[in-house]
């Protein structure tokens, strides 16, 4: 019989795996080739630190990368979030185009400053198109939690919705925000999400929505998953409004599987499910376009009141890492760091999921559940 | 968003920090979420704008048992109040002494506290919150096989030893 761990580690790098972009594969039939590996079959992959616990975090994934001797070199680029001009952030994304891939930590964004300012993270998702962002949300073995057997795939929208960020004051004190809702993007992100489901295996696609309220905003939305949905004949479809969705989450959060919606609804159900799992700590994400990808922890949250201070629970970045090795098809290197990953955590536990150890104890643990995997790191 | 901006220097202009007395502090929604989930007893009072109530209220209604338990009120200008409970309608067990009536009865609490009659609002919550505590007798729904009007006779009867 199969162990607990064993269990999650392949289930975890079988539904990680995320299907090929081009041809929707994720198997032998796949024709579309990862990003050039340059000089000599290694990789570049741009960085971007971030701010808060994003820097330290970034500084442990090059550490342990470094360790298993995984061909991929960083290009660090920073970002200043704190200044109103968009050089940085500019810079950032023409060394995406070219690497084609990224990882990253979250850009603070600063609500003081003036509605001009547009958030960095948003700037990344729209310009290049990261129209996916991929959560998945699963009970870990040694992470004690409320609900056990928790496993959503959280899919939302990444480019629209709320965070258009088109707002006036035609009247002093009477703001106007507009939530944009397009019949193409809703189409694409719905079938993004049945492509996923179809290819990992999942047993059911929900659309959470507020269509009540918003008939035609979220009545748009709804009406094109539904639409995906007859295409997808063999998967079954349902729909919630997403206050009862946040309810059914924490009442009983294994009745959903694959879980599709709009940009805001997206934010809030991903953080609940993070909650649900054991918190911000623990879950990688991943945000998916047509020509690009970026990686990153799956709350956002830059942790601002715990920079630097060694405390932060490295295992979101790392996670997201492996996300990352995977999306360059290094998936034996992925593998290990997972494997090693997750024995730590039935060890070692940081401060939010209650336990003492830091975040360097953590780095160092899983290192040396890599060494302990023995020559297999080299023979790769 | 300018939205969110423009709200929160009115709430934190009309309603300053003063001390130690209402500490004021903002958390960014999602996170809220987030938080709620894994650790609720750190909030208190929460005020937020309609979308993010709406979630967060079914959300936290949730968290205590749902929106069998859950009261509320609209609150307008002037003290004009409605109180509701927020559950659907159930028709499948209508008329048939079957239904939970902590939700309305809760919200009818809140009601007798908006028009200043805090002594009975208190006296009929301590007695609710007495029979569910002790589970001796409670609706389908709280995991007994008690109907309304035992449920309902059991708390009044506690009202009547209160006094």
């Amino acid at each position: 019989p199969r162990s607990p761990l064993s269990t999650v580690i392949l289930s975890l790098g079988k539904t990680l795996h995320p299907p090929c972009l081009q041809c929707g594969s994720t198997g032998v039939l796949c024709v579309f080739q990862p990003p050039p590996a340059k000089y000599g079959g290694r990789h570049t992959v741009t960085l971007i630190p971030g701010d808060g616990i994003g820097p330290e975090l970034c500084g442990h994934v090059q550490e342990l990368f470094r360790f298993c001797c995984v061909p991929v070199d960083f290009e660090v680029v920073n970002v200043d979030s704190a200044v109103m001009g968009e050089d940085d952030i500019t810079n950032a994304i023409m060394a995406i185009r070219r690497n084609g891939v990224a990882l990253k930590g979250n850009m603070e964004t600063n609500h003081n400053l003036p509605a001009s300012y547009k958030s960095r993270n948003n700037l990344l998702w729209t310009t290049l198109d990261l129209y996916a962002n991929v959560i998945h949300c699963q009970s870990l073995p040694g992470v004690r939690t409320r609900h056990s057997n928790v496993d959503i795939m959280i899919i939302r929208e990444n480019t629209e919705g709320e965070y258009s960020s088109l707002e006036h004051e035609n009247v002093p004190g009477v703001v106007e925000c507009l939530k944009i809702i397009t019949r193409n993007k809703s189409l694409r992100i719905a079938d993004y999400a049945f492509k996923t489901a179809r290819e990992k295996g999942r047993s059911r696609v929900t659309a959470v929505h507020k269509a009540n309220i918003m008939k035609l905003g979220d009545g748009l939305f709804l009406e094109c998953c539904k639409e995906v949905a007859s295409g997808y004949p063999e998967i079954p479809f349902d729909s919630m409004i997403v206050d009862n969705t946040t309810m059914q989450l924490v009442s009983r959060p294994q009745q959903f599987d694959v879980m599709v919606m709009p940009n805001l609804y997206g934010n809030v159900v991903s953080n609940v499910c993070a909650g649900l799992v054991g918190g911000p700590g623990l879950v990688p994400g991943a945000n998916y376009g047509t020509d690009y990808a970026v990686f990153e922890t799956g709350t956002r949250n830059t942790g601002k009141s715990i920079a630097k201070c060694n405390k932060a629970n490295p295992t979101a970045m790392l996670l997201a890492s492996c996300l990352l090795l995977d999306h360059l098809k290094l998936h034996a290197y992925a593998e290990v760091i997972r494997r090693a990953i997750l024995s730590t955590l039935s060890e070692l536990h940081t401060a939010d999921l209650g336990g003492h150890s830091s975040t360097s104890d953590v780095v160092q643990s899983i290192m040396d559940a890599v060494q302990r995997e023995g020559p297999q790191t080299l023979n790769m | 968003m300018a939205a969110g901006s423009a709200w929160r220097s009115l709430v934190s202009r009309r309603f300053p920090v003063s001390g130690s007395n209402r500490p004021f502090s903002e958390l960014r929604w999602f996170r809220d979420s987030g938080c709620m989930v894994q650790d609720p007893t750190q909030f208190d009072v929460l005020v937020m704008p309609n979308l993010y109530g709406d979630i967060l209220s079914d959300l936290c209604a949730g968290l205590i048992g749902g929106l069998g338990v859950t009261p509320s009120g609209n609150i307008g200008a002037n003290g004009v109040a409605i109180f509701e409970s927020v559950h659907g309608t159930a028709p499948d067990i209508a008329g048939m002494d079957m239904a939970n009536p902590t939700a309305l009865l809760l919200s009818a609490v809140m009601m007798l506290h908006h028009m200043g009659l805090h002594d009975h609002g208190k006296k009929i919550q301590t007695a609710c919150f007495d029979t569910i505590r002790d589970k001796k007798v409670l609706t389908k729904d709280l995991g007994g096989n008690s109907k309304c009007s035992e449920f309902t006779a059991d708390i009044c009867r506690r009202i009547q030893d209160l006094d």
